[in-house]
């Protein structure tokens, strides 16, 4: 998985850190980040589909493609545009949910 | 004695934020549904926190507008009954007085209403090319939404395609972010911008803007190619460019993000599970409730109002949500004075005349499927392809949209068809070479947006007498 | 300009029943006009939950839903595909030692049909179910039960006739029918009419009308189901689900969604539509995760309901007309008619070849139902 940022960050830069877990890992958004954009300034992915197994990273921000579900630790899934983060939020976005291929 | 029911209105966007101030004016308190974390819609969203901009800095020329809305809202919030982060699913019980199904907080409600005002907006209308749903391919507006509400853009080089007045006001609020735009890549012939003339003289602002955008952004170097029609994004994991044809010449460009988009497309799902009767709109190539001057529709006690209604952009559906409420008041027996509903439908009906010449300048590219391999994902939540499609419609000769998605799965997937379905009519028209009307109208289903199994039956029943 | 049309059989109605009545009687050789007043398979037929099962029949239905059993193993060779259908086996629970006696008794009457059910009791389902919760008494297997993709599998019945030789006609309603002596005249759509030497009634939900038409007065209601289907999901449930006494069913197709139902929705203004009920639809989904707790945090992506006939007996009116020689009806499956259809079919193309059925039908003679209204017109 790359761990190459997808989004930049123009303003808000300072704001106070926000711990989150993502993959296991330790990481830190900025107060006010929704989940897509704490995740996406640090990596390129959010899920991979079911079908194909091909990485989403979201589409249309506006909580309409529902194309940027982000699993969380916990099996419950959050829809990363239109989600605030919150301190301690853990997400799984190498996870591979959906169909059992053979 | 039974109270009054509520009057109800779905959406916080210039349209229900109008409507709402008009219906406090006349002493209602109108319960205001909102998707959203924050009232303002999608054109006028705010961000979760006060990040230092100023509004000139985050809305650019439409800044006022969006200070006032915002005003307005603010001041009403204690007359009105607003629940932020409301997802209403789908209108049922209308052999009675009618309910919306809402889920708030995991908890899913009824609330019924006496009058119900859908402003549910719009998305970007979107047409699939190869790659498109590769990480780093937003829509123009998710785009610009990344930056006015999160102050991040979505790559730091990028490339904006597509046709409609967002294309280059996007790429220039990208270029004034700080991010490096490659190129503004105009899906309609360079002639077509001739029609901006006529509109001129109706309205220049719009016009000089236009031209303030393109000429600064070609001034900073940035390239502008017309009639450009997208071969690949390029790239494995992320998109690192794009090729495409303009002019009988292919051109590769590196880049990181690809935001694009050909305007919106109405969101009407509700006023269709509402039992509203539609109509096919050509101008917006969508099939839209019938309606009349003020908003009402073909039944009673539900009307509709801005964008979701007929696509014509915020300014008009701020006119629109006002004129809607004044409708509700005149059909609740309050007294309209003043010829205030006809200078408001006058505005109106200028801004759509507007529209038609916009639509001429940024033309919907009706030809798009004629370069599409048939490999290319159509279906992004199914991940359906168009030669899935072929095969789907050619074996059992349909010709009608919803046979086409209950044969080919298109439609089928979490968006309930937001993303495809005006792709899926262009690519069935193409192959039964007729109109897109006649391929008839994509029927909404509930829940219009994906709800949790385990949510269970409502909780309680608002207002249920 | 008026199109006619001579031909030895009029089907009304191209659901499955019709169209796979239409297939059969042309590979028997006879030419065939297939009407359908909007799409074939776009009603019950292609709406339903796609249960392919003989488990939970009464038992006069069993020979002709054995019939079927051996039909759908060959839809690939039959249509040109195989519908998505899966011999996954159908599990019943009961959810109290009650019901699972009336598991254990349907299993006992079923067995001299070939009915092979397996009961697997309390302590065995949790062993052999273990994605299962909500501890039952008990259930009741079918191995070679199963489920199939409804969307798929009647269209396709209806473009297989089509291809073999059959005149399909949609968006086609019939305005008028009537004998004619020595036949049938049928005037369809704007300008089509018809002349055939028989007459196929298999027109569904809109089926009483063209009995009434012929003097058959039948007690046909409508119901509409209420279906709900999640996103698509690890696959973890291997059989087609029902309860004994409940109205919970539920199953999960290749691609991973759920699809599950119970409880009726309601008709819209226009009787050809109908919508899930909310009411229904959260009983359903209560009770999904009650049975399948793995599902807590999915997510369900639409509802959807279609327009079924229903008979106060719960059998289906098949056969011969009881006024018009040369009339065949097949209609009123009850919500339980796309496993038996394609055997519905072929008995149709027996009895307009040679005028009997090789499997017993007699019990849904609509001769059944004259009594009855005779009975009641008698009171009045």
């Amino acid at each position: 998985m790359s761990r190459q940022a997808l989004f930049k960050r123009r303003y808000r830069r300072d704001e106070e850190a926000i711990p989150f877990l993502l993959n296991g890992l330790p990481e830190a958004g900025r107060r006010g980040d929704t989940v897509m954009t704490a995740i996406l300034s640090l990596e390129t992915s959010l899920r991979r589909t079911e079908f194909t197994g091909e990485s989403r990273a979201g589409f249309c921000l506006i909580g309409a493609c529902q194309d940027c579900f982000v699993m969380m630790a916990d099996g419950s899934r959050v829809r990363a545009c239109s989600t605030a983060l919150e301190p301690g939020m853990a997400f799984l976005t190498d996870a591979v949910e959906g169909v059992e291929h053979d | 004695m039974t109270e009054a029911l509520p009057i109800v209105i779905v959406g916080a966007a210039p349209a229900g934020i109008r409507a709402a101030e008009r219906l406090v004016e006349a002493g209602v308190r109108p319960i205001v549904l909102d998707e959203g974390l924050r009232a303002g819609g999608q054109i006028y969203r705010r961000p979760l926190v006060d990040d230092g901009r100023s509004y000139r800095n985050r809305y650019g020329s439409e800044a006022k507008k969006a200070e006032r809305l915002h005003a307005v809202f603010e001041r009403l919030r204690p007359s009105i009954d607003y629940r932020p982060e409301t997802l209403v699913w789908n209108v049922s019980g209308l052999e009675r007085s009618g309910h919306l199904d809402v889920l708030r907080e995991g908890v899913h409600r009824q609330i019924a209403f006496s009058k119900l005002l859908l402003c549910t907006g719009a998305t970007d209308r979107v047409l699939p090319f190869p790659d498109w749903t590769k990480p780093g391919v937003y829509t123009l507006g998710a785009a610009q939404t990344a930056l006015k509400a999160q102050g991040c853009t979505v790559g730091d080089r990028l490339v904006f395609m597509g046709s409609g007045p967002l294309l280059y006001l996007v790429a220039w609020q990208y270029m004034k972010a700080g991010a490096r735009v490659e190129a503004v890549l105009d899906t309609a012939p360079f002639r077509s911008k001739f029609h901006l003339v006529s509109l001129f003289v109706r309205a220049p602002r719009i016009v000089a803007l236009g031209l303030f955008y393109g000429a600064q952004l070609q001034l900073s170097g940035v390239k502008v190619r017309y009639g450009v029609r997208p071969q690949t994004v390029l790239g494995e994991e992320r998109v690192e460019g794009i090729r495409f044809r303009a002019g009988g010449r292919t051109e590769a460009l590196a880049c990181d993000a690809i935001g694009y988009g050909f305007a919106l497309r109405p969101e009407t799902q509700l006023a269709d599970l509402a039992g509203c009767r539609f109509r096919f709109e050509d101008r917006d190539r969508a099939w839209l409730p019938e309606r009349d001057a003020q908003g009402r529709t073909s039944r009673k006690d539900i009307y509709v109002s801005g964008d979701g209604s007929g696509i014509a952009g915020a300014d008009a559906a701020e006119i629109d949500g006002e004129l809607a409420a004044l409708a509700i008041l005149q059909d609740i027996g309050n007294t309209v004075a003043g010829d205030r509903p006809r200078q408001l439908t006058a505005a109106r009906a200028r801004i759509l005349r507007q529209r038609e010449i916009l639509e001429s300048a940024f033309p919907f590219p009706r030809d798009w499927f004629e370069t599409v391999p048939p490999e290319t994902t159509l279906c992004r939540c199914e991940e359906i392809r168009i030669g899935e499609i072929h095969c789907a419609v050619g074996a059992g000769s349909i010709g009608e949209i919803n046979r086409m998605k209950a044969l080919s799965r298109v439609g089928m997937g979490r968006c309930q068809g937001r993303m495809c379905s005006a792709a899926a009519v262009e690519v069935l028209s193409s192959i039964r070479k007729v109109e897109p009307k006649e391929t008839g109208r994509l029927r909404a289903q509930a829940p219009v947006k994906p709800i949790p199994l385990g949510f269970g039956g409502p909780l309680d029943t608002e207002e249920s007498r | 300009m008026i199109q006619r049309i001579s031909t030895d059989v009029t089907i009304i109605g191209g659901g499955l029943v019709g169209s796979s009545a239409a297939l059969a009687m042309r590979q028997a050789g006879l030419d065939v006009v297939l009407l359908d007043k909007g799409f074939c398979g776009a009603q019950a037929s292609g709406v339903n939950y796609g249960g392919v099962r003989r488990q939970g029949r009464p038992a006069e239905q069993l020979p002709l839903s054995q019939r079927a059993h051996g039909i759908w193993p060959r839809l690939k060779a039959l249509v040109g595909i195989d519908g998505e259908y899966v011999p996954s086996g159908h599990l019943k629970l009961a959810r109290t030692e009650r019901d699972f006696a009336k598991l254990e008794a349907y299993a006992e009457m079923a067995r001299p049909y070939g009915l092979d059910l397996e009961l697997v009791g309390a302590e065995a389902l949790k062993t052999r179910f273990p994605w299962l919760s909500a501890a039952g008494a008990g259930a009741s297997l079918c191995p070679g039960d199963g489920h199939a993709n409804p969307r798929l599998v009647s269209p396709a019945f209806a473009r297989a006739a089509e291809r073999a030789g059959v005149k399909v006609f949609e968006q086609m309603p019939v305005r008028d029918v009537r004998a004619t002596g020595n036949g049938f005249a049928v005037l369809a759509g704007e300008n089509l009419e018809i002349r055939s030497r028989q007459l196929v009634n298999s027109a569904g939900a809109w089926s009483d009308t063209f009995a009434a038409q012929f003097g058959e007065t039948v007690p046909l209601k409508r119901i509409y189901p209420s279906m709900v289907v999640t996103e698509p999901l690890p696959l973890r449930l291997p059989v087609s689900m029902g309860e004994q006494g409940g109205s919970f069913y539920g199953r999960q197709v290749a691609r991973g969604n759920y699809v599950m139902g119970g409880g009726r929705g309601a008709a819209l203004a226009d009787p050809d539509f109908s919508r899930p009920s909310v009411t229904a639809a959260s009983s359903v989904m209560q009770r999904a995760i009650a049975l399948f707790p793995h599902l807590a945090n999915a997510q369900v992506i639409r509802f959807w309901s279609g327009t079924e006939a229903d008979m106060p007996d719960g059998n289906p009116v098949i056969g011969p007309s009881r006024t018009t020689p040369g009339l065949f009806h097949a209609f009123g499956f009850c919500g339980a008619g796309f496993q038996i259809a394609p055997a519905v079919g072929e008995v149709l193309s027996e009895l307009v070849t040679s005028g009997r059925s090789t499997t017993p039908i007699d019990a849904f003679s609509i001769g059944r139902f004259a009594h009855a209204a005779a009975q009641t017109a008698d009171s009045l």
